[in-house]
């Protein structure tokens, strides 16, 4: 293993995605309203309608988190604010995992087939790179933008959040430990996981077209599970524990399935040959 | 220039035994099936150092897959495969280092610019990042020099073929491997790609080119192997396969009163004459006894006006190869010329 030729292929893999136009302004755009847009106009209408009957009333409806979760609210803020405090910290947390998942699964997907369906395969296997070399740069090319936009997302989120929320909760609470750990610990197994099923597809499928649709669904469940994963995480009685232990068995079927999907690939693969195993 | 092959010598790759240090590709019936389909069957291709082979046949004979084994980017079913002595399959990284590949599709990343191409390429074969010589010498070499900064989904197909082939000397490979490189270029570039193809054989490599340009092997060919059906028909040098095939010399023959011309039925060494349309066709042993036909002519009285001895082009062997392979007309000993409706 080649890990200079590996990091070729992906910083090429990169080059080529920052070139096109294409593909980074709907993932800008993507990352932008997910992490900005939609919190942002969510927290800033409810911190600006202030105590309303609406507000009061889910207010209220927070009783039915859990008690962890209830305890971490600021208690002596107003309706409004504890709302905000919600919203920012427990609903919407799943987006850190829609948006890496959806731009990462989108790149990995066209990687290999397409590869071949611009006829550099060829290029490649002919060339003195390992399969594996091949495999394992373009699947850190594929997790790097969705999780690179994942981070900057989160930077910016977590300010704005801070900005908006934050003077009435008490002074700067947000990133919490539990969105630390979804972030660093549980997010990028997911990743991990979804790269190494897309790549599989992508190495065996004719066309992009095949690979992006298969690719939708595959990872539409994982990111119902990690959903649901993430926001139980978050509101879970002992959430620490709870990421880590989630996040150590993501990390081992991640793992698992990279070592199983680099023998999907082939040389036969990567020129188009049919039937060749 | 290269030396020809001399099949009287041992410097004919038949005759080369398994593993001779001479030959830098060595298949020997080697065999390949894509699910049921056969792609190769009892395929031999020997290659030796320095020389140019073409492998000659039309789409889909096998060529391309022939050279996917050649690099180990392709398993065969069955056969002997060695590249420089090695087996490709298993030292694969090293084979491949050593070889230049240029595919019937350029294989460029059109996002990138030409110099970003040739990078990868560069780092992808252990030149390391700052191969800047490397590059400006390949480049400079094949005339794409100034479009380097340019994105290659912005070139024609002939600078595509340049940057092409300038990736595939950019490593300094022993062995070039051009799949139809002049597909797709108008003749003057095909012509410069040839001459540049001569040039690195002159170097010393070794090349492998595929092509179903008969024109394009013409003069250019140390050695032709003909494919079809993913087998070889036959392998040689141009000139002895035309010996072969063309035992007989063609010289076509004129004169102001052609009747005259019948006579050399009887001279020494002249095997038929026929009248075809306003010339006579004269078919001799040798081609050193047309000044003695002329001569013997001239002393009878015969005023000629025209003496025009006739090669054998390599498409007229080509389809007297495939014509004899299909059982047609293998028993006069003398190829067919198909243009004169023989």
């Amino acid at each position: 293993m080649n890990y200079r030729r590996m990091m070729t292929v992906m910083r090429t893999d990169l080059k080529q995605l920052q070139q096109s136009k294409d593909f980074w302004i709907p993932m800008a755009l993507l990352g932008g309203l997910f992490f900005l847009v939609i919190p942002g106009v969510l927290l800033s209408v409810i911190n600006s309608i202030g105590n309303i009957g609406t507000i009061q009333q889910v207010s209220q409806a927070l009783q039915l988190l859990p008690q962890t979760a209830q305890d971490a609210v600021p208690q002596a803020a107003s309706d409004g604010t504890k709302v905000s405090f919600v919203l920012a910290v427990y609903l919407l947390a799943p987006i850190a995992v829609i948006v890496p998942l959806t731009i990462s699964t989108a790149v990995g997907s066209s990687s290999i087939v397409g590869e071949r369906e611009r006829g550099t395969g060829e290029f490649l296997a002919h060339s003195p790179a390992g399969v594996r070399e091949i495999y394992l740069g373009k699947l850190i090319a594929s997790l790097i933008p969705g999780y690179l936009t994942t981070i900057v997302g989160f930077g910016l989120y977590s300010l704005m959040v801070n900005l908006i929320v934050g003077p009435a909760a008490g002074g700067w609470f947000f990133p919490t430990a539990s969105w630390w750990l979804l972030i660093l610990w549980v997010l990028p197994p997911f990743l991990l996981i979804a790269l190494s099923l897309v790549l599989r597809l992508s190495a065996r499928v004719k066309s992009t077209a095949a690979a992006q649709q298969a690719a939708g669904l595959i990872t539409f469940p994982l990111i119902l599970i990690a959903y649901g994963q993430s926001t139980g995480a978050l509101f879970g009685a002992a959430a620490v524990t709870l990421s880590f232990a989630m996040g150590a068995v993501a990390w081992g079927i991640g793992f698992a399935l990279l070592f199983s999907g680099m023998r999907s690939l082939t040389r036969a693969r990567l020129l188009g040959v049919a039937n060749e195993a | 220039m290269t030396q020809p092959i001399d099949a009287a010598t041992n410097d004919d790759p038949m005759m080369m035994a398994t593993g001779d240090p001479r030959l830098v590709v060595e298949l020997r019936n080697v065999g390949k099936h894509f699910g049921p389909v056969p792609a190769l069957s009892n395929l031999t291709i020997l290659a030796p150092r320095s020389r140019i082979t073409v492998l000659l046949g039309p789409n889909g004979a096998g060529k391309t897959t022939a050279i996917r084994i050649i690099t180990g980017a392709l398993v065969p079913d069955e056969g002997h495969v060695r590249t420089f002595g090695l087996d490709p399959n298993v030292d694969g990284e090293q084979v491949r280092s050593r070889c230049g590949v240029v595919s019937a599709k350029p294989a460029l990343y059109d996002r990138l610019s030409g110099w970003d191409n040739l990078q990868y390429a560069a780092e992808l074969y252990g030149l390391g990042r700052n191969a800047i010589e490397p590059i400006r010498a390949a480049a400079g070499r094949f005339g794409i020099i100034e479009a380097l900064d340019q994105q290659v989904g912005g070139y024609s197909t002939g600078m595509k073929t340049r940057l092409a082939l300038s990736r595939s000397v950019l490593h300094d490979p022993e062995l070039l491997l051009f799949d139809e490189p002049t597909s797709g270029l108008d003749p003057e570039s095909s012509h410069a790609v040839l001459d540049l193809i001569r040039e690195m054989a002159d170097e010393g490599r070794t090349v492998i080119m595929c092509t179903h340009l008969l024109i394009e092997a013409e003069g250019l060919a140390d050695q032709i192997i003909v494919l079809e059906s993913g087998t070889d028909l036959i392998h040689g040098t141009q000139l002895a396969l035309t010996e072969r095939y063309f035992p007989g010399f063609l010289v076509r023959l004129d004169a102001e009163d052609p009747t005259q011309l019948d006579q050399l039925i009887a001279a020494p060494g002249v095997i038929s004459v026929s009248r075809v349309g306003d010339v006579t066709e004269v078919f001799v042993d040798e081609l050193n006894r047309v000044p003695d036909l002329v001569t013997q002519l001239a002393a009878a009285g015969v005023r000629l006006t025209r003496v025009d001895p006739y090669h054998p082009s390599l498409e007229d062997l080509y389809f007297a190869i495939r014509r004899e392979r299909r059982g047609v007309d293998s028993t006069t000993g003398i190829g067919t010329f198909p243009e004169l409706g023989r």
